[in-house]
């Protein structure tokens, strides 16, 4: 990820990013890039520079997992604003399907200078696309970003589509798009990165009724990045 | 592939607005225009394993101009190009709707090898730069940049940019005999059915029969990641 924004922040004089903390006002458009993969409801958040939503290299936190395994970003989003962060939550109104998009508008970051963002990837076992603490530009205008997708490292990806959302329930909660199969015997019964990581994509096969896996592997696959992320600064 | 679409536009660089001045292809003695061009010369790396690239479409432009966008049908023109690989009808819309310049390539761009074109168009207060080509061994994928801004170059300034991959959304990628126009195959390139998302988004990858998808007619050498190919831009004039 390349961004010119953040290099030319780094550039500022220490006395001058010390003396940023005032209120900054965000439109946070979110493009879903992917032809096959949905994403469950967004958490974006603002926070200070000692917090994280997730980090690439660490063991997922519980309210992580919660969301990479089924979704649920209630965790992730009541450990946040106890340490001061400003959320929204679900901007999209639900699922965010592949290839459209959502504008979050005139989110009030308080303080916060770090910006954060995840959903679950659908259907994957732990799958997710996010952003880890970009720093929020101090200049007015326009700045895009594109996101990777994650493996939580929580769950093993064995590709089964059985409604497991529950944390720590293996298997896949669902493919909206209903282009999945059934009957899969499993990819994998383990995990072998329990960090968080760079997900290695989804292995699927073209067998409907059976095979070792309940995605399509023409369907249900993608490439980085799997969002872009257009950030307005006002 | 059809061989005679890759040549029928040929090496034609051209300038709209010359177009309408002037009917001969004289353009460089036409002292009125001249101190008015910006010329940028663009080379196109295929960094692909074994991917062709057809020719390239390349338009000069303004921000009223968009050739495709995530999530949005695509036009005949980019399906024409993403399916078949014929920059014609692309290049038609482009023109009609009212881009500088445009320029299509004289041929396919085979893995590991280069094309250079020129381009001229009148100088605006905008000048973006928009390119497309087909991975000719897939259903629908093409490579490209949008609106890549050049108002900032000066004469002898480059900047380089990798291309992604993008998915057309027209056909599925079915990765079946007869459906890929490529050497891959040698089967159909466009066909206006669209049974697929019938929206543009990145592509996700081919799965190809070395991976577990016995009727794919692409094999392992046909798989890619994104970037597809390395464009560099350079102003000459």
């Amino acid at each position: 990820m390349k961004i010119n924004s953040i290099l030319a922040m780094s550039a500022l004089p220490l006395v001058m990013a010390s003396s940023i903390a005032s209120a900054q006002t965000l439109d946070v458009k979110i493009i879903n890039l992917t032809q096959g993969m949905y994403f469950t409801p967004l958490l974006v958040s603002s926070h200070d520079a000692s917090q994280h939503l997730f980090e690439s290299g660490t063991v997922a936190s519980v309210a992580l997992a919660a969301m990479a395994e089924g979704g649920d970003i209630s965790g992730l989003v009541s450990a946040s604003e106890a340490l001061g962060a400003v959320n929204s939550e679900n901007p999209a109104n639900g699922l965010l399907a592949p290839s459209s998009s959502t504008t979050l508008t005139d989110f009030n970051t308080g303080t916060n200078e770090y910006l954060s963002i995840t959903a679950m990837l659908l259907p994957t076992n732990d799958g997710f696309v996010g952003l880890d603490s970009w720093e929020i530009p101090e200049a007015a205008g326009t700045y895009t970003i594109h996101l990777n997708a994650y493996d939580a490292g929580s769950e093993a990806n064995d590709e089964i589509i059985n409604g497991g959302a529950a944390l720590g329930t293996l298997g896949i909660p669902a493919d909206p798009g209903a282009n999945n199969g059934t009957g899969a015997s499993g990819v994998t019964s383990t995990e072998t990165n329990e960090t968080v990581h760079i997900h290695r994509g989804n292995v699927g096969d073209t067998d409907s009724n059976a095979g070792v896996s309940d995605v399509d592997s023409r369907v249900h696959r993608w490439l980085n990045p799997v969002a872009k992320v257009v950030v307005t600064v006002k | 592939m059809n061989m005679k679409k890759y040549f029928g536009i040929g090496f034609s660089v051209f300038s709209l607005a010359f177009m309408s001045a002037c009917s001969d292809s004289d353009n460089d003695n036409d002292g009125v225009k001249v101190g008015t061009l910006n010329g940028y010369e663009l080379t196109v790396t295929n960094l692909t394993s074994n991917q062709p690239l057809s020719p390239l479409a390349v338009a000069i432009h303004n921000s009223n101009y968009t050739a495709w966008t995530i999530g949005v049908e695509p036009s005949l023109g980019l399906e024409k190009l993403a399916e078949e690989g014929s920059t014609t009808e692309f290049l038609n819309e482009a023109i009609s709707a009212g881009v500088y310049a445009s320029v299509s390539g004289e041929g396919a761009i085979f893995s590991g090898e280069s094309e250079t074109l020129e381009i001229e168009s009148v100088k605006n207060d905008e000048m973006k730069l928009t390119i497309a080509s087909m991975l000719i061994n897939t259903n629908d994928a093409f490579t490209g940049a949008q609106s890549i801004d050049l108002s900032s170059l000066e004469i002898g300034d480059e900047l380089s940019v990798l291309l992604p991959v993008y998915d057309a959304g027209t056909e599925a990628n079915n990765e079946l005999a007869g459906t890929i126009p490529g050497p891959a195959d040698g089967g159909e390139g466009f066909n206006i059915a669209r049974d697929d998302v019938n929206v543009v988004s990145r592509h996700p990858g081919v799965v190809t029969n070395i991976d577990g998808y016995d009727d794919s007619i692409l094999d392992s050498s046909h798989r890619f990641d994104s970037p597809i190919a390395k464009l560099v831009l350079k102003r000459i004039q």
